[in-house]
């Protein structure tokens, strides 16, 4: 009687014992990556704007105009061949490249590049402003959207703008190209493919999804038939591992070729293994400060003035933001169009202090500062709650789960928020329009720019920043948004601070992942292991 | 809720019995899953996050936003909402989730068995280990062995998971190479079986992939074990004072005293009158671990409800929300029914 339990025990030891060793190497051909990707929600190209699920569309879709891995800063042709623009810079005029096929072996033609803009502005989800505001709605896009002939896609626009701008537009998610057979075959109940583009792809990118399995994994095939020759590896598997430190032993053991999430600390250790190689990539995301301009402090010029001036920039770039972040002062991220790199503001509480005496408030005052409660904003709103400090500014800290931030944030219930803010395609406009641009102030404003969640009234600087978007001299334009940044720079609601790198470990022998400065520049197919 | 239970001897009452305490059961179940869908309705209401803002992120265009807040019904007094829900619910129409664009019932279907995987093979290691633990210890009380078992219950009951989990992994995975890392499959043996109950293990096996199945078993390991050893140390707790209680019962002596072994004495007549709570005890630990361990499931991405639920609450994606406590309102319930179809297993009075 007595051994019946150690013989239960027995059978449970014996049974896992068979599980014992097990090998540790990823398969020849694929590429295993992990990468937190619970915030994807759709694939649909026409509602993506996610971070995780722009970064899939980018692999899965060729897109009207785009950026390619061979240099993500030049905007070059996806399936466009050619393009003109109308002598009064309305009309839009794109040739198609021949030879083009999707994933299902139907040819890529303009009737497809035009429907995709249709559905985009007819399901009207989220990045649909991109593309509306070019003039688009449902009920004109489908005649100022339209293929010509299989070759030839010609779209309108409705104002004078920059063509740099409408091209730019052109290579967001929005303008990826969808099989237009495919996905009618799949259309339920006028949904225009919705449902089913959402779990499933038809487009023609370097890779097809094979499956999308919520907070689990995204896998994709090579398409053997991409324009520019199969993928270097015949399938991608991203999967979602929450945790930096389980990333991390994953690499280490070579289970996964690339960890994507690694937190700094941790990749400096990973820096002195031979087998692991650290990537640094350049990103377009901006790290601000919002000042609400209805708190009866933050509204005077000179507190905003002595909030730039009590900031200590270098000192976190250079202690804990380490490698994951440069100073940068202006809204427009450096490395681009119409770039401006002056970072005139550094941390210098004397004269913070004395700004804040000549505003009348030579004591300080009492200030809220709402921040998300994970890495980086917990330890830059605290260096930022010490240096204010110093000048006699009591901040205290509201750390709260993100969505509650933007909750509040679009309330305009904060005082101080700290925040991030990614461009939504490569054209200055895009920030420019949220930094610098609000055309109505009032509570039940329709848009809600950032310039607007801080309730800060520009009339004057509204005009500017539309009169810029419509300027069609390049280099004219370019000096326009020079202006703006300055300005903003100088004297705003908005107290701009860094611009984000992205750093992935990845095996020694992976080579030629490419992580462009957006979100929807990431892509899979030149790399090979 | 104590109803006097109405006197009879014919066989008509008896029926009419069995009809009552049916309709009884019936009521209290009904009245249990209203109570817990609407608390977790209002507590998913009250959080202040705009559910809207987890569909469209905060950069959409003011009509969208509106549009996607009515098809939400977050334009609707909350009780209206509420209802709408219940209704659907009754039809068998638990909604879609916002955050995986899918029906919420597909979504159970497919985090639920890796929970209830990871669950049961820890229950089992539980009971396994725990009880034999429990009763050694009891029967060696106050020497070593009881303490150490002591010790070992009090550790599990007090290391957090989490790091429990991540020392797990530097020793048995990186270290040792003794067990797989995170996630349910090596990038290898996934899509090899096709999914039929959703439980690798079983779906492995019934499809005869040996390596499959030792891939999904090196896997479930690690995590099991440590979600094991939370439970042992429950069980084995629960177990030993249960059988101090009942060691020191007249029975037991009068058994010494005829003369039966010792072994017999424990683990037949002891261990077999405290069988009765025992189940209970370890019905409850269950229940418990299939509400899903969030923090072992982020440490082993493991794709499982708890993580699903929690998941959700934090985008303000009630559906989804609500239909994870749904699942885990019956798990919490079907176990508890079932501990008391085993009672009338274990002790012959309640038959």
């Amino acid at each position: 009687m007595r051994t019946r339990p150690l013989r239960l025990l027995m059978a449970g030891l014996l049974l896992a014992s068979l599980a014992a060793p097990v090998a540790a190497e990823t398969p020849k051909d694929t590429l295993v990556m992990a990468k937190v990707i619970d915030d994807i929600i759709s694939l649909d190209p026409a509602e993506v704007f996610e971070l995780s699920g722009g970064e899939m569309i980018a692999n899965l879709y060729d897109r009207i105009m785009m950026y390619e891995p061979e240099d993500t800063t030049r905007l070059v042709g996806g399936v466009a061949e050619s393009w003109n623009v109308s002598d009064n810079g309305r009309t839009f005029t794109l040739k198609i490249k021949r030879g083009l096929r999707f994933h299902s072996g139907n040819p890529v033609t303009a009737r497809d590049a035009a429907y995709s803009l249709q559905r985009v502005i007819k399901l009207d989800k989220t990045p649909a402003f991109i593309l509306s505001q070019l003039g688009w709605t449902k009920d004109n896009v489908g005649d100022l959207v339209r293929a010509v002939d299989d070759a030839t896609l010609q779209a309108t626009i409705t104002k004078d703008f920059a063509p740099t701008f409408v091209l730019n537009c052109l290579s967001a998610g929005v303008g990826s190209v969808v099989d237009m057979k495919e996905v009618q075959n799949h259309e339920k109940d006028g949904d225009l493919g919705h449902a089913w583009l959402k779990t499933n792809s038809a487009g023609s990118g370097p890779f097809r999804l094979r499956q999308w399995k919520a907070n689990d994994s995204v896998v994709m095939d090579a398409f053997p038939g991409y324009r520019h020759g199969p993928p270097k590896v015949r399938r991608a598997v991203v999967r979602h591992i929450a945790e930096p430190a389980a990333q991390r032993l994953q690499l280490e053991k070579g289970d996964i070729d690339m960890a994507r999430n690694i937190t700094p600390d941790q990749l400096a250790t990973l820096r002195n293994r031979p087998d692991i190689v650290v990537g640094t990539y350049p990103k377009a995301d901006l790290y601000y400060l919002g000042l609400n301009q209805k708190h009866e402090h933050l509204k005077k010029p000179k507190v905003r003035q002595a909030i730039r001036w009590l900031v200590d920039y270098q000192g976190m770039a250079d202690t804990f933001l380490r490698g994951q972040f440069k100073v940068h002062q202006a809204f427009w991220p450096s490395g681009f169009f119409s770039s401006l790199t002056d970072t005139p503001f550094r941390l210098d509480v004397a004269k913070a202090k004395q700004l804040l005496a000549d505003a009348g408030v030579p004591n300080g005052f009492s200030v809220k500062l709402d921040h998300a409660n994970t890495a980086p904003f917990m330890d830059v709103a605290q260096s930022i709650q010490s240096t204010m400090g110093q000048a006699g500014i009591k901040v205290e800290l509201v750390p709260a789960d993100s969505k509650q931030v933007i909750t509040k944030y679009r309330a305009r219930n904060h005082d101080l928020v700290l925040l991030y803010w990614s461009p939504d395609y490569m054209d200055p406009h895009s920030n420019a329009d949220t930094f610098a641009r609000n055309p109505d102030n009032s509570d039940d404003a329709k848009t809600k720019p950032l310039a607007w969640r801080n309730a800060w009234d520009i009339p004057d600087l509204t005009r500017k920043t539309d009169a810029a978007v419509l300027e069609r001299d390049a280099e004219k334009r370019k000096q326009m948004y020079l202006d703006l940044q300055r300005t903003v720079q100088q004297d705003s609601a908005f107290v701009i601070m860094f611009q984000s790198t992205e750093q992935a470990a990845m095996r020694k022998n992976v080579k030629s992942f490419v992580s462009g400065p957006t979100f929807d520049t990431v892509f899979y197919r030149l790399v090979t292991k | 809720m104590n109803v006097a239970t109405p006197a009879g001897t014919g066989r008509g009452s008896s029926l009419g019995l069995f009809v009552f305490r049916i309709g009884r059961l019936a009521v209290t179940v009904a009245l249990t899953f209203l109570g817990l869908l609407f608390v977790t309705f209002v507590i998913g209401r009250v959080i202040p996050i705009d559910p809207a803002l987890a569909i469209l992120g905060d950069r959409a265009l003011p009509h969208v936003y509106e549009r996607v807040r009515h098809e939400l019904g977050l334009d609707l007094p909350l009780y209206h909402q509420f209802w709408i829900y219940l209704v659907k619910a009754v039809r068998g129409d638990l909604g879609s989730s916002v955050l995986t664009g899918r029906p919420v019932i597909d979504d159970i279907r497919q985090f639920f068995p890796a929970t209830v995987e990871l669950a049961t093979f820890a229950t089992v290691l539980g009971v396994a280990l725990g009880v034999p633990m429990g009763v050694w210890a009891a029967a060696a009380r106050g020497r070593w062995l009881d303490h150490l078992v002591r010790v070992l219950a009090l550790i599990g009951y007090s290391v957090p998971v989490f790091w429990l989990g991540l020392v797990g992994l530097l020793v048995f995975y990186a270290r040792l190479d003794l067990v797989a890392g995170p996630g349910r499959l090596d990038v290898a043996y996934e899509y090899v079986v096709e999914p039929w109950s959703g439980l690798v293990l079983l779906d492995s096996l019934l499809a005869g992939e040996l390596g499959v199945f030792r891939n999904a078993l090196a896997h479930v390991v690690l995590p099991g074990a440590i979600l094991g050893y939370l439970s042992l140390a429950y069980i084995a707790r629960m177990t030993r004072s249960f059988m101090l209680a009942e060691l020191g019962q007249e029975y037991v002596v009068a058994a010494r005293v005829k003369g039966l072994s010792e072994a017999r004495v424990i683990w037949r007549h002891a261990l077999g009158n405290v069988m009765v709570p025992l189940v209970t005890v370890i019905a409850l630990s269950y229940a418990y671990l299939l509400e899903g361990a969030v923090l072992t499931e982020t440490v082993f991405a493991w794709p499982g409800l708890g993580l699903y639920i929690t998941q959700s609450l934090f985008n303000a994606d009630m559906t989804a929300v609500l239909g994870g406590t749904l699942v885990v309102g019956v798990a919490f319930v079907g176990l508890n029914l079932l501990s008391d179809v085993l009672y009338t297993f274990f002790d012959p009075r309640a038959r």
